[in-house]
């Protein structure tokens, strides 16, 4: 977890993953969990856009403090993994999760 | 209605601030969400072609109970072969670009999908106007 510990009990009602901000745009839907390995600001911008609940960075990749700031002031989560995206998205479609 | 944003050359650290705002104006003066997504696509997608590609510019957005106009007009290289612009993939961004999700060649496509009208003018070394209107 790297932001919004007490944000844990919201609920998104699709997934996403991807490494392309155009293609989120276009595709994420409302209330959505984004899953995505790019860690820069323009990404908080996009989960603002796209009306995203949280964030998952894969890979291992971690935000710069920057980025931090900007989801706290927009109330966004944001949690970290080491799996690739494959198989975090897996994870989650076998919990139930369906795709946006 | 008119809104009116600066957009500055590089600057990434504020580029979608103005699509941003324009989708809470939009959603203010209840537009129905499917039309403001694809306002968003549109505004989004053209701040951000000048935040990668031009010097600056300036995003606007005109807003009538029929339609919502957003025209991007920037200082720039320009666009020497706007037909090859508009294929999907094509791309002229940098690896650095690239490496931060943009320059897949997919902006002036999703433009075009999202927007009913379209016009772009551009001069080579002068700069580029991007007009897209979409229809309430």
């Amino acid at each position: 977890m790297i932001y919004g510990d007490d944000l844990l009990d919201r609920e998104v009602t699709s997934g996403f993953g991807c490494d392309l901000i155009s293609d989120s745009l276009c595709y994420a839907r409302p209330g959505c969990l984004l899953l995505t390995g790019l860690t820069n600001i323009q990404i908080i911008r996009l989960a603002e856009m796209v009306e995203a609940r949280g964030i998952v960075f894969v890979r291992g990749k971690r935000p710069g403090p920057e980025v931090i700031e900007l989801a706290r002031q927009k109330n966004l989560p944001l949690l970290a993994t080491n799996m690739f995206l494959f198989e975090s998205c897996g994870i989650l479609y076998q919990a139930g999760l369906r795709s946006s | 209605m008119q809104l009116r944003f600066e957009v500055q050359g590089m600057d990434f650290s504020r580029a979608g601030q103005a699509a941003a705002k324009i989708k809470k104006v939009l959603q203010q003066v209840g537009v129905e969400p499917g039309i403001v997504r694809r306002a968003i696509i549109v505004a989004y997608e053209a701040e951000l072609n000048i935040v990668i590609h031009a010097y600056h510019g300036t995003l606007t957005a005109s807003i009538t109970p029929r339609k919502i106009e957003i025209v991007a007009e920037d200082e720039g290289p320009g666009i020497p072969d706007i037909s090859l612009a508009m294929q999907e993939g094509y791309s002229t961004a940098p690896p650095h670009i690239r490496e931060m999700g943009f320059g897949a060649g997919m902006g002036l496509p999703n433009i075009k999908k999202s927007a009913d009208d379209l016009d772009i003018q551009s001069e080579v070394n002068k700069g580029t106007r991007l007009r897209a209107a979409i229809f309430i």
